[in-house]
Order: C-alpha cells, then sequence, then structure tokens
C-alpha cells in the first residue's frame, strides 16, 4: 500500500506549493490518456454498484434472488434484465434521441457555469461552497430584468444576462472582501451567505413586484420572450454561451497576468505575497468572477426554461456545480465534460424513472460514486490494474490552510 | 495569538502602529456604529408600554411571575450600554475585549426585544429550552468534526453523517424500540465516517472533495433507501416513537434552568457527557495527547512511535459515534419519520460551529449554542410579525457572518489538517 501510496503522490502531501504541477499534463496529449482511462474505469465501477443498487430496488429480481441456492439463473437473469432495462433507459434518455440530447446538453449548461465558478475559484486557493447563494442572486436578478423591463429583442437578453451576472458578482464578491479584509473562512461565510439569499428570494417573491399579477403565489410571471436564448442547432443558446465561458475561464486563468496571480496565490499565499502579489485583490477578484459565472447559471435556469421564479429556482445546481468542479479537477476543459456527464445521468435519470421505475435519486449516487472513484485513483488502480502515471490525485484544494 | 502570527505574515516595514490592530479596530469600529445606528432607529420607533419577560412557561410545575420592564427606557439604557462598551470595545484586545462584545451583544439584544415586544401582548419567552433543542444536533456534529479534525482528517460529511444517522435510527427505532434507534444512528454516522477514513487515511483523497462527495451520496442514498419503503411499509419501517424528556430529580426542580436543561430526552443528556467525553479525552488523556500530535506533525508523532494512521482510524470513527446520534436527533429525537433532506444543513452549520470555535469541543459547543439561540429567537420573533419572517429567517446567517468577519476572524486550524500521511 505504502508503495502504491509513494507512486501516485509524486509531490509530497505536505506541499501546497504542488498545485501547479498537474498541469504539466497539458502539453501533451498522451499524458491524459492514463486519466482517461482512470475516468472510464471509475465510471464503470459505479455503474457496477449502481447495478447491485437496482437489483435490490426492483422486486422482480428480488424475489428471483430469493431462492437463488435452488436456481441461480433465474435471479441472475432476472437481476441482468433490471440492471439492463434501467441502463438502457438512462442511455436513451441521456444521449438516445436528438430531444434527449438537447436535454443532456440544456441540463448540462447551467452546471458548466456553476462548475466553472466553483473551479475558478478553487484555483485561487478558495473553497466556494456559495455558487448556490450566487446563482440565487443571478437567477433573481435575470428575472426581474426579464419580466419587468421592456427592451428590444437583442439587448433584452443581454440585459438579463449582465444583471445576472452583477448580481452574482456582487454575491461572491462580498465573500471575497470579507475573507481579505477580516481572514474569515470563506466555508462559513459562502455556507451562511447560501441562506441569507435563500431568504431575501423567499421575501421578494412575497412582494407585489415579483408576483405574477392577479397571483398571490409565491412565484414570478414568466419572463418576457425576447428575454429568452433563442435555439440555435436544436440548443437553447445558453449552452453556446456556457461554452464560451469555459474558454474565457481558460484565457484568463492560463493567459493573463491576474490569472496567473490567482493560481499563485491559490498554490501558496506567501510566497505569492512575497514576490510582491496582492493576496487581497486575488481573493476578491477570484470570488467576484466565482460569482458572475455562478450568476450567469442562475440567468440559464430562468432565460433557458419556459421556468417563472420560484425559492426553488436553484435546486441542487449549486452543490452540483461544487462536484462538476472537483471531477473535473479544477480546469475549464474537465468541468465541461464533469458538467456533460452530470447532465446525462441527471436528464437519463429522468426517463429512466419513467421507464423502470428506478428512482430519480440513483442518478445522485451515481454521480457520488464517480466523483468519489475519481478522486481516488489508489482504490481504482487496485481494482482494475491501470499503469500508475502521473498525479491523477486531485491536488486542488489543499485544507483549511490553503 | 492569531493576531501575532498575522502580523508577522503581514507587516513587510517596522512600523509603529500595528496595521493589523487597526484594522481590527475599523472592523469593530464599523460593527459597533451600525449597531448603535440601528438601536437609535430602534430607540426612537419603540412603542411606548411595557415588555415583559416570562422566565418559566406556562407548563412548568414552579411558576415565576414574570419581569416587566418600561421598553422606551430600556431600550434608551441599552443603546447607551452599546455606544459606551462598544467605544471601549473598539480599544480594547484580549479577554476583556471579549467580555466587553459580550456585553454589548446582550445589550443590543435587550434593545432590539424591546422594540419588536414592545406595545404587544405576548411576554419574551425563556428562549432556553428551544435554544438547546435547535444546538444539540449541531453539538453532536461539532464534536465529531472536532474530533477528526483534531487528528488531522478534515470532515464536511457530518451533513452526510447526519441524514445516514438520521434515515438508520428512524428504521431501527421503529423496528426494534427508539433506544435501538439511537444504536443505528450512531452505526451509521460510524459507517459514513469508515468510508471517510478509508479514502481519506488509506486511498489519500482530498478530504475536502471526499466530503463533499459524502454528502451527496449520503443524501442520494438516503433518499434511494426511502423511496424503496413502500407506503403500504412506511408504517412497519419508518415511523418511530420520538424519545420522551425525563426529568432527572433534583436538578429539574431549579427555577428557570431545570426544567429547560434537565426536563430532557435522553439524547441530550448524552450530548451534555458527549462534550465532557471528547473534551476529556482530547486534552486529558494520552489517547487525547496522540490524537492532537498526528493532527498538528505527524512525522513527529511516527518517530515516536505512534501510529499516525491507526491513531486517525479511531479518531475519525469515535466521530462518527456523535455525527451519528446528531442524525438521530432529527427523527428519534424530535420529528419522528425519515424525510429526505431531513437535517437541512445543519450539517454544514456544525461545521461553522467547529470552525468559530476553533476546533476545541468547548469552543465549539459554544458557538453551537450561539447559533440554537438565535434559531430560537428568530423563531420567537416570528409570531410578532413585526419583521417579515423571510428576513427575520436570514438573522442566524447574517449573525454568524458578523460574528465570523467582525470578531473571530482568521482561526487556525490543526497543522496537519486535511493531510494525507504517507509514510516515507
Amino acid at each position: 500500500m505504502s508503495e502504491q501510496a509513494k507512486t501516485e503522490q509524486p509531490n509530497p502531501p505536505d506541499g501546497p506549493n504542488a498545485a501547479p504541477a498537474p498541469r504539466k499534463a497539458v502539453a501533451s496529449l498522451s499524458a491524459y490518456l492514463p486519466t482517461v482511462t482512470l475516468a472510464i474505469a471509475s465510471i464503470v465501477l459505479a455503474l457496477l454498484v449502481g447495478a447491485v443498487l437496482i437489483i435490490v430496488s426492483n422486486d422482480d429480481a428480488l424475489s428471483k434472488f430469493s431462492y437463488f441456492f435452488s436456481a441461480p439463473l433465474d435471479g441472475i437473469k432476472a437481476g441482468l434484465n433490471a440492471v439492463g432495462d434501467a441502463y438502457w433507459a438512462l442511455l436513451k434518455g441521456s444521449v438516445g434521441s436528438g430531444a434527449a440530447l438537447r436535454g443532456t446538453l440544456e441540463k448540462a449548461a447551467p452546471l458548466i457555469c456553476g462548475g466553472l465558478g466553483v473551479s475558478l475559484a478553487f484555483r485561487a486557493g478558495l473553497f466556494n461552497i456559495g455558487a448556490q447563494g450566487q446563482l440565487i442572486a443571478g437567477a433573481t436578478a435575470a428575472a426581474y430584468v426579464g419580466f419587468t423591463w421592456n427592451l428590444p429583442v437583442v439587448l433584452h437578453l443581454l440585459a438579463a444576462l449582465v444583471a445576472a451576472m452583477v448580481a452574482g458578482g456582487i454575491w461572491g464578491g462580498i465573500v471575497g472582501l470579507l475573507k481579505a479584509q477580516t481572514g474569515a473562512h470563506e466555508v462559513i461565510l459562502t455556507i451562511m451567505l447560501n441562506y441569507v439569499a435563500l431568504q431575501i428570494l423567499r421575501w421578494l417573491l412575497n412582494l407585489n413586484a415579483f408576483q405574477a399579477p392577479g397571483s398571490d403565489n409565491p412565484t414570478s410571471p414568466l419572463v418576457d420572450s425576447d428575454a429568452r436564448f433563442p435555439q440555435l442547432f436544436g440548443v437553447h443558446l445558453g449552452f453556446y454561451v456556457a461554452l464560451l465561458a469555459a474558454v474565457g475561464v481558460w484565457w484568463l486563468l492560463s493567459r493573463t497576468t491576474l490569472g496567473f496571480e490567482m493560481r499563485a496565490v491559490g498554490a501558496n499565499p506567501d510566497a505569492a505575497r512575497t514576490a510582491g502579489m496582492s493576496v487581497a485583490k486575488a481573493y476578491v477578484l477570484a470570488m467576484v468572477v466565482a460569482g458572475l459565472l455562478a450568476g450567469l447559471a442562475g440567468a440559464q435556469q430562468i432565460v433557458g426554461h419556459q421556468d417563472p421564479l420560484t425559492d426553488g429556482i436553484a435546486g441542487s445546481i449549486g452543490f452540483d456545480s461544487i462536484t462538476v468542479a472537483l471531477l473535473g479537477r479544477a480546469t475549464p476543459s474537465g468541468t465541461v465534460l464533469a458538467a456533460l456527464l452530470f447532465g446525462a445521468l441527471q436528464s437519463g435519470g429522468i426517463q429512466m424513472q419513467a421507464a423502470t421505475g428506478t428512482p430519480l435519486s440513483l442518478s445522485t449516487v451515481l454521480q457520488a460514486l464517480i466523483v468519489l472513484f475519481i478522486a481516488a485513483p489508489a482504490l481504482v488502480r487496485s481494482i482494475v490494474r491501470i499503469r500508475s502515471q502521473d498525479g491523477a490525485g486531485t491536488v486542488l484544494a489543499k485544507g483549511w490552510n490553503a | 495569538m492569531s493576531t501575532l502570527e498575522a502580523t508577522t505574515a503581514d507587516a513587510p516595514a517596522v512600523v509603529v502602529r500595528n496595521p493589523v490592530e487597526t484594522r481590527r479596530r475599523i472592523r469593530v469600529g464599523v460593527i459597533v456604529g451600525i449597531s448603535t445606528l440601528l438601536m437609535l432607529w430602534m430607540l426612537l420607533t419603540t412603542k411606548g408600554g411595557d415588555v415583559s419577560f416570562a422566565p418559566t412557561s406556562p407548563f412548568d410545575e414552579n411558576q415565576l411571575s414574570p419581569i416587566t420592564f418600561p421598553a422606551q427606557q430600556t431600550a434608551l439604557i441599552s443603546l447607551i450600554i452599546v455606544a459606551a462598551l462598544g467605544l471601549a470595545c473598539v480599544f480594547t484586545r484580549g479577554a476583556v475585549g471579549v467580555a466587553l462584545g459580550f456585553l454589548v451583544g446582550v445589550a443590543f439584544l435587550l434593545g432590539f426585544l424591546c422594540w419588536a415586544y414592545a406595545g404587544q401582548p405576548l411576554p419574551i419567552t425563556n428562549p432556553l429550552k428551544g435554544t438547546l433543542s435547535y444546538a444539540t444536533p449541531l453539538i453532536f456534529g461539532a464534536l465529531a468534526g472536532a474530533l477528526g479534525e483534531r487528528a488531522g482528517v478534515i470532515n464536511i460529511a457530518i451533513e452526510g453523517q447526519f441524514l445516514a444517522g438520521a434515515f438508520a435510527a428512524s428504521v431501527s427505532a421503529t423496528v426494534f424500540g427508539n433506544y435501538m434507534g439511537l444504536i443505528g444512528g450512531a452505526a451509521a454516522g460510524v459507517l459514513i465516517a469508515a468510508l471517510l477514513a478509508l479514502f481519506a487515511i488509506r486511498y489519500l483523497v482530498n478530504q475536502i472533495v471526499l466530503g463533499v462527495v459524502l454528502v451527496v451520496f449520503a443524501g442520494g442514498i438516503t433518499s434511494f433507501l426511502l423511496d424503496q419503503i413502500p407506503q403500504t411499509k412506511q408504517l412497519t419501517l419508518n415511523n418511530p416513537v420520538v424519545l420522551q424528556p425525563k426529568a432527572i430529580p433534583g436538578l429539574s426542580n431549579i427555577p428557570v434552568v431545570g426544567p429547560a436543561l434537565f426536563t430532557q430526552t435522553v439524547l441530550v443528556y448524552i450530548m451534555y457527557a458527549s462534550v465532557v467525553l471528547v473534551t476529556f479525552l482530547l486534552f486529558e488523556t494520552k489517547w487525547g495527547l496522540r490524537v492532537r500530535a498526528v493532527g498538528e506533525h505527524p512525522t513527529a508523532a511516527d518517530t515516536v512511535g505512534i501510529k499516525v494512521r491507526w491513531v486517525r482510524w479511531q479518531a475519525v470513527l469515535l466521530g462518527g459515534v456523535f455525527a451519528g446520534l446528531g442524525g438521530a436527533f432529527f427523527t428519534v429525537g424530535t420529528n419522528g419519520a425519515f424525510d429526505k433532506d431531513i437535517s437541512a444543513g445543519n450539517g454544514f452549520i456544525a461545521l461553522a460551529a467547529l470552525i468559530m470555535g476553533r476546533w476545541h469541543p468547548i469552543g465549539a459547543t459554544l458557538a453551537a449554542l450561539f447559533f440554537g439561540f438565535v434559531f430560537q429567537m428568530q423563531n420567537q420573533l416570528q409570531l410578532l410579525q413585526r419583521i417579515p419572517s423571510e428576513l427575520l429567517g436570514m438573522t442566524p446567517y447574517i449573525a454568524t457572518v458578523i460574528a465570523v468577519a467582525g470578531f473571530v476572524g482568521r482561526v487556525r486550524p490543526p497543522a496537519a489538517d486535511g493531510e494525507p500521511y504517507v509514510k516515507g
């Protein structure tokens, strides 16, 4: 075991300075290969564990397993059938048809934006649990602009998006500012601000200005049709906006001075300070941009769907964004891929529930298991025997001391 | 102490005025200024008449007559106290500063209550019992966190342990009787703790990643299992009898405090004992010294022959017992049947309490009681409808932000917290 551990952690665990090292992998495509095998192996393992849950939840298979020792084939056959049906429905519901694919991509779009926000903060050494609150702030602003203002076609959508990003950015910026000025821990601040944002939204939804005319429900009117994302190649524009955001984050992190400073501060704030960088500035700006991206995710929920603003508008996207960012190892490209996978699981999960009665919560379990396995390369290798190469273990967030 | 550390890091040149201290003064000054203005506004809008405080609830045996005081005068006095002591607080540090800050908080609360309750027929009820009820799971969770993190394993998965504990407690209490529920809850907490320990210690998974994943996992698996219980079987599988309060003879007769603290369920008594036990274990025993050693400097601990990974396993698993009991509080302790996401983010608040309490069981308990108190006040004030309940609902969280950003500031976690140990 200890040998295994040694090989897979080339950077001794005591080195927060180790963070930028895995980026070297970007240099050559072949360096990605073990990571890809690892990812596939993790997904397969997660699906295997999920299969056990499906069998347990399937009455037919369970009843046949009860006489397993007298006729084992019956049980195995029924079990395989149940698993096959469920996963087939999952696959069909995620990529099986144009509509399914569209559902996947549109579910992935807010996850990409939110995940990018969490990723970016990670790179600056901040653990941003606040995507949920920033998303709520963004969704609220986008909805308000969307259903109250009257603007020409393109401008209206732009105004809604900008409003969402500003609101999210402010909500994230508060955290960065407090962290930089007072040293308060961002984990506490973001958790608390998530609740504050939700309560403010609930309060706003009780005001007449936010309620659909003639209704007393805490539900806003729908946004104007000219403030919605138009369809482009079968998917709404928001998906492309999300991809654009990913490119933007990549550019910011790897091609700008500010991005370099953020990464330096994330790797070792003391060293960055000694080198003359402003840690406070990096924290504040990282949180502003993170909030901005999460705000964009919130806008996606409003202008990308036909849904009004309610207090459940953020769903679990804020928290899923964290897992997406972790799965994507806090890189923009990884985040996009992880969000696509989660989008597929969620979109397909609905189909799976409808077709086979397997609860949607199985998708949640699968998501957690995939991230868990990917984060534990040593475990996966010991099961699947993949050649160990680069430091596939994620080193993105260190501890509280980051 | 933390300011001292920050000083060495923050001040590049020799300066007469300590910049960290200046910043602290500005911070505290801003908070005091805002609170004074807020209180002035409240004083001007406080209605005439009396406010009364009922120390005993109508259900208690020994009734005490309510204390009545004039609203406007009390509000004025508390305004003066906030302004004067607040000013003093800006210029004092250390224990005196903390004590002054506490008094300012109390005076602010008093003024606020006068504003809220003046002209209302309702008395201010004793918040002690409600505070304790909100705080109990938080304390359990924070103890679990303290044990793990003192040993160097970050535990963000408290929420996940709560969910698993709550579910297992509900089912085992329904099937085997409600005391078995506590054991079931603790066992489920240990199970999640074992996953945490396995992946963090054995497979060196990043512990923040792991914690978040375990929360998602526990949330998913408990709702999956709940979905597996058909409606027809809900009553035989997920319908526990809630624990009943039991009065401790003698202690429960103490006026005011007695009924609140000593007429409680077994789970609350276990919580009292757990706080003492964890503090004792961590700071008075050889084992505790080892736990803290592997959390601060695992290499040094290894050199003197302590089995780092094994000690970490023990600490995390023991923490699981408490977190599981905290989860049990949500089902057998209060609500009864398990429902999806029953702990509603309390695990994260327990984590916040742990950090606010600076990774010390007593500090974390006090922080949890603070949260409990604010939740309870919010709950009581909701009846008055002077403030929209949604805005009132965010006061606990705002209070935390103010407490963390204004007074607690930078905290120092155990040095090796979150860093896996590889024998080298």
